[in-house]
């Protein structure tokens, strides 16, 4: 099948756009729900893009692998190591208060782009990974098209998935402990564990975005998908939508991406020599945006719904 | 002839509903003023509240006739209203000195002499005075508190709970030292769980029920009536 | 052992930039109770500043260092009373987020001003001294000079902490908010004054970077991990903590490298800090935390 110009854009926009969506529900899950800030989504967003890289193509000499599996296979393969990987960085963060868990996921981001940077034999170094296939490649449903609506199915489900995970007893734990932890404490829940358990689950989702983004794009590199913005760029969408409402939290996504694609679109009208500093106006305009919008509207453009109970008694 | 401090009808609280119902409170430059009353009375938010640390909905405190309701701490401390707090009210990695000097932190000029009449108030403070207030036993950091309460020279003294978790000894030399405070002419407004001993030496006290006066009188009647001595002095 | 001493040398040097941005760190906590995630950034604007001042005046490198410091001390001000005063009030974590977001502003802002590429305060390759005493160890002027000066830094940010008002001020800010507020003292000036003395250390870090590296837009973020963990060994909030936090993670990051790549020293970093944090999240001298 083949896209004119336009619908094409339209159709890599929203594809973008659904991966950042499943990186924002994963935020969300741990920021919106529990009021545990990550600011390292590059690093498990990296370990999701490279496990199911190195699990679905062909197999290199260059790097370890490839081991030519299915797509889903690599997916599971993505969620799995980032799961495990979050598993460590709950385990030692759990504990500790808020700006202790920022200053580390920082230090894991940084930690998984210097090993992805320096250990060739496992993830080809600099020169990155090649070749990642999308599913059904070599089919007549092989298309940008047919992959956006993959993409759509999956944020569809995570959506599914942690939607319910809000409404349960479990989520209702979860926001109790953001609001009150001394309380809930003293009600005898393990905060600890609910804090690790939802940490846990927002880096599977992440580790997920992670598996199908490579898939789209097709070329991993440390430097390709630029890790630090990638972060910032999902805290601002998950902040833009509302935190705490996964509706906001893919309106944001999406709404954000917009943006982010419309700054392009006007730097691209600057001569080439100035390309650099077009993106770097860029990033400056959405940290503008970012601030401006925790100034005047904190709270962001979905706010995040009130407990059922105490929206009927007001 | 205004008095020191007169708080009249005032409704407050942390922000939900209002924990205080109509207090009202009175201080003469020469008296002793106690508050007592049951757990969750709002004596201490009666205090913050008059001291500007929690906002007034409704009612007026006024400080020599002057109009101050909501006046900011820093305000109240350039009147010359000193306020200890009951709990954390030392600045532990600071020197005892230096505990004192932040008292004085909007007083312009020479210290010494400040300095002077709180080590002589409290010789231990002297003796003490580069060591952390941090480092100090509960009785010798209640010294700290109220010397550098002090500092500023203070018209009006207010005091929350002056000797929670005091050993009996302490708690008597406790209660010296703020009549001794109170014989320079320093006005002391103090809310007290002791309050048998407070209400001893108190000039007037008030007895504060959910937030609203339920009894006001001096220290001796107050002690010596039955129903308030079986409501809040446990007989 | 000529070569480990040489790698201590190297290791205090690194350990004199970490210091510097790590204090800021601690007293910006210790006042406001947020990780400042802009420090690092605040390093490397400073940085830029010494270098347009020095090429605008002619001068040679070491006058970068005055004009970095004043210049960051005001844009630290200007950005609290801009953006960080506004939201204050709400919960410090929104504080952390809206520090995220200045970070990559400032630095977004260094590549539109200078550009993405390398550049050096001087040109030129300076020769070390030969200390043939100490086993014919080298030793650079700009790397004695850049110890001294932190030295002398440190030892002003400590007269000022015990010896004025102000300075007393602060610790007791950062001891007690509620009772500074009780006994009076004026918490916006004070929080002022933080932020002038933080923004100046870190531009001080940002040109000692510079003068002993290179400049680059991102030298400061990526010097932001051990400057955290500085501050964190030294136990957050604690001004002279991150002096023996800075030097130790320095010398490690340094050392570090007789055993495991050079291009892992910052793992390095994070590696003292994350056992700090299982082991005594309150730093080694107790954190006001």
């Amino acid at each position: 099948m083949e896209l004119s110009g336009l619908a094409s854009y339209l159709v890599s926009f929203l594809t973008f756009a659904g991966v950042y969506a499943v990186l924002a529900l994963g935020l969300n899950m741990q920021w919106g729900f529990t009021g545990q800030f990550n600011i390292g989504i590059a690093g498990f967003f990296a370990v999701g893009a490279y496990t199911s890289a190195i699990l679905t193509t062909p197999s290199s000499p260059a790097y370890l692998g490839g081991f030519g599996m299915p797509f889903l296979v690599g997916l599971a393969g993505a969620v799995i190591a980032s799961t495990l990987l979050g598993l460590v960085v709950g385990l030692i963060t759990a504990r500790l208060r808020t700006d202790y868990l920022a200053i580390a996921s920082i230090g894991i981001a940084e930690m998984v782009r210097l090993f992805v940077k320096n250990e060739g034999w496992l993830t080809n170094g600099v020169r990155g990974i090649a070749g990642i296939d999308r599913p059904f490649a070599d089919t007549v449903l092989d298309s940008p098209l047919t992959y956006l609506v993959i993409v759509a199915l999956f944020v569809a489900g995570v959506y599914f998935l942690v939607e319910r995970a809000r409404a349960s007893p479990w989520g209702r734990v979860l926001r109790a402990i953001r609001e009150n932890e001394p309380a809930t404490a003293a009600a005898g829940k393990s905060i600890a564990g609910f804090r690790l358990q939802a940490f846990v689950l927002g880096s599977a989702i992440m580790g997920l975005g992670g598996g199908l983004y490579a898939h789209f794009f097709g070329f991993l590199s440390p430097e390709a998908f630029m890790p630090l913005y990638g972060t910032f760029l999902v805290w601002v969408m998950l902040i833009a939508g509302g935190s705490g409402n996964n509706r906001g939290a893919i309106l944001g996504a999406i709404v954000v991406w917009g943006v982010w694609s419309g700054t392009a679109l006007l730097t691209g009208l600057l001569p080439t020599e100035y390309a650099t500093q077009g993106a770097a106006l860029r990033v400056l305009l959405i940290g503008v945006l970012l601030q401006v919008i925790l100034v005047t509207r904190p709270e962001g453009i979905l706010p995040e719904k009130p407990p059922k109970l105490l929206a009927r008694k007001r | 002839m205004s008095s020191l401090l007169e708080a009249k009808g005032l409704y407050g609280g942390y922000g939900g509903a209002d924990i205080l119902q109509g207090t009202h409170l009175r201080v003469e430059s020469d008296e002793i003023v106690v508050i007592v009353g049951p757990n969750g009375a709002g004596k201490s938010t009666a205090m913050k509240a008059v001291f500007g640390l929690l906002r007034i909905r409704e009612g007026e405190v006024r400080y020599r006739g002057e109009a101050i309701t909501n006046a900011k701490p820093e305000q109240m401390v350039r009147h010359g209203i000193a306020y200890v707090p009951q709990e954390k009210n030392v600045f532990p990695s600071l020197t005892v000195r230096e505990n004192l000097e932040m008292g004085a932190y909007l007083m312009k000029g020479d210290l010494s002499q400040r300095l002077d009449k709180v080590y002589t108030l409290f010789p231990k403070l002297a003796e003490r005075r580069r060591q952390q207030a941090g480092l100090m036993s509960g009785g010798e950091r209640q010294m700290v508190a109220m010397g550098r309460a002090l500092m500023i020279d203070p018209q009006l003294l207010m005091l929350d709970e002056p000797t929670a978790g005091l050993s009996p000894l302490l708690i008597d030399e406790t209660f010296e030292r703020i009549k001794e405070i109170n014989a320079q002419g320093i006005g002391v407004l103090m809310v007290e769980q002791n309050a048998k001993q407070a209400l001893a030496i108190a000039s007037r006290g008030y007895v504060l029920a959910t937030g609203s006066n339920r009894h006001e009188d001096t220290g001796p009647n107050l002690l010596a009536d039955p129903e308030v001595a079986e409501m809040f002095l446990g007989g | 052992m000529t070569d480990i001493l040489q790698l201590l040398i190297y290791g205090l040097v690194l350990g004199s930039v970490l210091t510097m941005g790590a204090i800021g760190v601690s007293m910006i906590f210790g006042i406001l109770r947020f990780a400042h995630f802009a420090h690092g950034d605040f390093m490397t604007l400073g940085a830029y500043l010494g270098l347009s001042f020095i090429s605008a005046f002619g001068l040679s490198s070491w006058w970068a260092l005055p004009a970095a410091m004043v210049g960051m001390g005001v844009i630290a001000v200007f950005i609290d009373q801009v953006l960080y005063r506004r939201i204050r009030r709400t919960q410090p974590v929104i504080l952390l987020i809206a520090s995220f977001g200045m970070a990559l502003i400032l630095r977004s802002l260094v590549q539109l001003i200078w550009g993405s590429d390398n550049q050096t305060y001087a040109s030129g390759i300076q020769f070390p001294w030969q200390l043939d005493w100490l086993g014919g160890m080298r030793l650079k002027p700009d790397h004695l000079w850049i110890m001294l000066i932190s030295l002398a830094l440190v030892a002003g940010v400590h007269l000022f902490l015990t010896r004025t008002r102000l300075g007393k001020a602060m610790r007791a800010m950062s001891d007690n908010m509620d009772l500074a507020l009780v006994s009076g003292i004026p918490a916006e000036r004070v929080i002022m004054v933080t932020w002038v003395i933080g923004g100046a250390l870190a531009a001080a870090a940002g040109v000692f970077l510079g003068i002993d590296t290179r400049l680059h837009p991102v030298m400061g973020w990526t010097t932001l991990l051990p400057v955290f963990a500085a501050a964190i060994l030294g136990g957050i909030g604690r001004p002279y903590g991150a002096i023996a936090g800075g030097m130790i993670i320095g010398v490690s990051m340094e050392m570090s490298t007789l055993l495991i790549p050079a291009a892992y020293k910052p793992a390095v970093a994070f590696a003292i800090m994350v056992g700090m944090l299982i082991l005594r999240p309150q730093g080694i001298f107790k954190g006001t935390v």
